[in-house]
């Protein structure tokens, strides 16, 4: 990781409703290096949208409010930036994917309509050529009849075209990064599949930089170079995605990855990580997973029961873990790994 | 789209006469008729003088027999004459007074498009700030006042004390004098109440609907994709939502023409406006009723014409309304 194109720094965001402050992300830190593509899974509600549409500054303010930390892209602190110069990063050094095709395409414009304005709307070129290019890109996404297709209405397509045409507007002034936010969310099994395929060869073929957003552990396994795995709010484990399989750290990930289907053959049910996510407006002290994480139940059982003279993993109930690195570029935020076999290294 | 108009216009016949039905039934059943207006305060009317009158009237008849009557003339749209001292046809009395009614309405609801829509958008994107506020608090205002009282305020503001408008008719007496200039600007001033109250209730709907339609379309995926593009605000706010928050107001404007034609009467009997809306009030108050039923069946016509260039406007606009056409 010499060079970094994106780099989010203890990104802290907060939500000012009604019943008082919730808090979103607790500080969330993540590169993203030119090229690279970087997965970003956790369950619904963990935080990993709400880190996206920061990153574009998309969230509406108020309600949201960024609390602290540093955006920074290629070095340039997006945070602070007045709308205008925003507007120039949206759309043309990164831009968006979103999850709902059915929703994210405005219904009164033609999608041709739609991918063009991206030309027009950051001066590239004047209405016409807009048109003519935007045809092109959507026979580039494979848009099938791409010119009569760009006179029609989303209602007029599939949920698979519908996401082409969003690939297509993401893609068109080739921006250094996408992200995209659960891009086969909503679509069936064969469409997921040439979908992920599409943003692989565009990706390949733009050499830009991806943030994947996803809850699929299968997508990122296949796709991204790194993993994040976030949970309420943070990340609790970044590495090499073949590093992150074959040896989770975080109790999270290995409760994640153990209730994958396929790992234990003949298994009846499969398992899955007891108890609930906490409630984003009253997140205990100490680390987020306490409640749930295997090893932390085990010590406090131990230390019930006698077995144990002391309660060895009370300081989990106390403090939030930092994230610590076990193996070049493997972080992940755990007391328990940490003492079992952090300070090996 | 063609055929999808058609058969509009083809549905809307026996609604029509449904509609005449109805209001033909009631108009007979209100207390009073034209005979007592004209006889029951003459102590020379005798009661041999008022069968003779409700006879020369077609009142002695049974009401289905009337109503067949006026339904036969209708369909070769013959509005028979009026039970009026005048006994002219209806249809002519009708002619001369609909254009003065309808460019009103027209311009009333010109104002409240030019008016109402900005402000609801406005008050949207800056929901909460001052401007929101204060806009919501005049809306609520308006829905509760009643125009008729409205309009007596303004006329002794702005006619009797201020002096700035002049407070019943169309034109001056000496509007034929005047150059051409004057004469534009006589007749505007005059308007400008007529049509500020037209329009006020309407307004003050219009605002907070496109307000909410706003707030509503604001929040879709694909205002934020737009915004993700890289679009700035504005044609974030103008090119992406407004378009798809106006869609409903089309239909609301075209239901809004019977409440204009209702107005008319209020706000053309207060400022002695030569109009339909005023011709109504003395049909009614004379029990006229060939001239009732003519300026109803107009009323229901424009009502149901409206509905449809609302429909077809909205067809028009918003390209997932399928009328019909393949695909």
């Amino acid at each position: 990781m010499t060079e970094r194109l994106l780099d989010v720094r203890s990104l802290r965001v907060a939500f000012e409703t009604e019943q008082g402050t919730v808090r979103a992300l607790f500080g969330v830190s993540f590169s993203v290096a030119p090229g690279e593509t970087v997965g970003l899974v956790g369950e619904s509600g963990c935080g990993k949208t709400v880190t996206a549409l920061s990153i574009l500054r998309l969230l509406p303010s108020p309600p949201s409010k960024v609390e602290g930390g540093e955006i920074l892209l290629r070095g340039e602190n997006l945070l602070p930036l007045p709308e205008k110069r925003m507007c120039d990063v949206r759309g043309k050094a990164i831009s968006m994917i979103f999850q709902e095709p059915m929703s994210s395409l405005n219904p009164v414009l033609t999608v041709g309509e739609q991918v063009a304005e991206v030309f027009t709307a950051h001066g590239v070129c004047g209405k016409r050529e807009a048109a003519e290019r935007a045809v092109a890109w959507l026979r580039k996404v494979r848009m099938p009849d791409a010119s009569l297709r760009a006179r029609e209405y989303p209602h007029q397509m599939s949920g698979g075209m519908r996401q082409r045409a969003m690939i297509a507007m993401a893609l068109a002034l080739s921006p250094s990064l996408v992200i995209a936010d659960e891009p086969t969310t909503a679509l069936d099994v064969t469409i997921q599949a040439q979908i992920m395929a599409l943003l692989q060869e565009m990706r390949e073929q733009e050499r830009m930089a991806v943030l994947l957003i996803t809850h699929d552990l299968g997508v990122v396994h296949d796709f991204a170079d790194r993993t994040a795995i976030m949970y309420l709010g943070r990340i609790v484990e970044i590495a090499p995605t073949r590093d992150l399989f074959a040896d989770p750290i975080h109790p999270y990930t290995q409760g994640l990855l153990a209730s994958l289907p396929g790992k234990q053959p003949g298994m009846k049910r499969l398992p899955s990580i007891p108890g609930t996510v906490p409630d984003l407006s009253a997140v205990p002290p100490g680390c987020p997973f306490a409640d749930r994480c295997p090893f932390r139940q085990a010590a406090f059982a131990r230390f019930r029961s006698g077995e144990a003279p002391a309660d060895s993993l009370e300081i989990c109930d106390r403090e939030d873990p930092p994230l610590f690195e076990y193996a070049p570029g493997h972080l992940a935020a755990c007391h328990y790994q940490r003492a079992a076999r952090g300070e090996a290294r | 789209m063609y055929r999808y108009i058609v058969r509009r216009v083809l549905i809307s016949v026996p609604l029509l006469i449904g509609i005449s039905l109805i209001t033909f039934g009631v108009i007979n059943m209100a207390p009073g008729g034209p005979i007592g207006i004209s006889s029951d305060l003459n102590p020379k009317a005798t009661a041999e003088y008022r069968e003779r009158l409700k006879a020369y009237y077609g009142l002695d008849r049974p009401i289905y027999v009337r109503y067949g009557q006026w339904l036969g003339r209708m369909a070769v749209l013959d509005f028979g004459d009026s039970f009026s001292p005048d006994g002219r046809k209806v249809w002519d009395k009708i002619r001369e007074r609909i254009p003065v009614t309808l460019s009103i309405n027209l311009l009333s609801m010109a104002t409240i498009f030019l008016i109402a829509v900005p402000i609801g958008i406005y008050s949207a994107v800056r929901k909460g700030s001052l401007f929101d506020r204060i806009a919501t608090v005049t809306v609520f205002t308006g829905f509760a006042v009643p125009t008729f009282w409205l309009a007596l305020l303004l006329m002794i503001l702005f006619g009797v004390h201020l002096g700035w408008l002049p407070i019943s008719g169309l034109v001056s007496l000496e509007h034929d004098s005047l150059p051409l200039a004057g004469r534009v600007a006589d007749r505007a001033k005059h308007l400008v109440l007529p049509i500020f109250l037209a329009g006020f209730g309407g307004l003050a709907g219009i605002s907070r609907y496109m307000r909410s339609n706003m707030l509503e379309v604001i929040r879709q995926d694909y205002v934020a994709t737009a915004r993700a593009k890289g679009l700035p605000e504005r044609k974030v706010v103008f090119r992406h939502a407004m378009r798809n928050a106006l869609l409903p107001v089309i239909t609301i404007l075209g239901l809004s023409v019977p409440d204009l034609l209702g107005g008319s009467v209020i706000f053309e009997t207060i400022f002695a406006i030569p109009g339909m809306g005023q011709l109504f009030y003395q049909g009614v108050m004379s029990r006229d009723y060939p001239l009732i039923m003519g300026i109803l069946t107009i009323g229901a016509f424009l009502t149901l014409l409206g509905n449809i260039l609302a429909d077809v406007g909205y067809a028009l606009a918003d390209p997932r309304i399928n009328t019909g056409r393949t695909g």
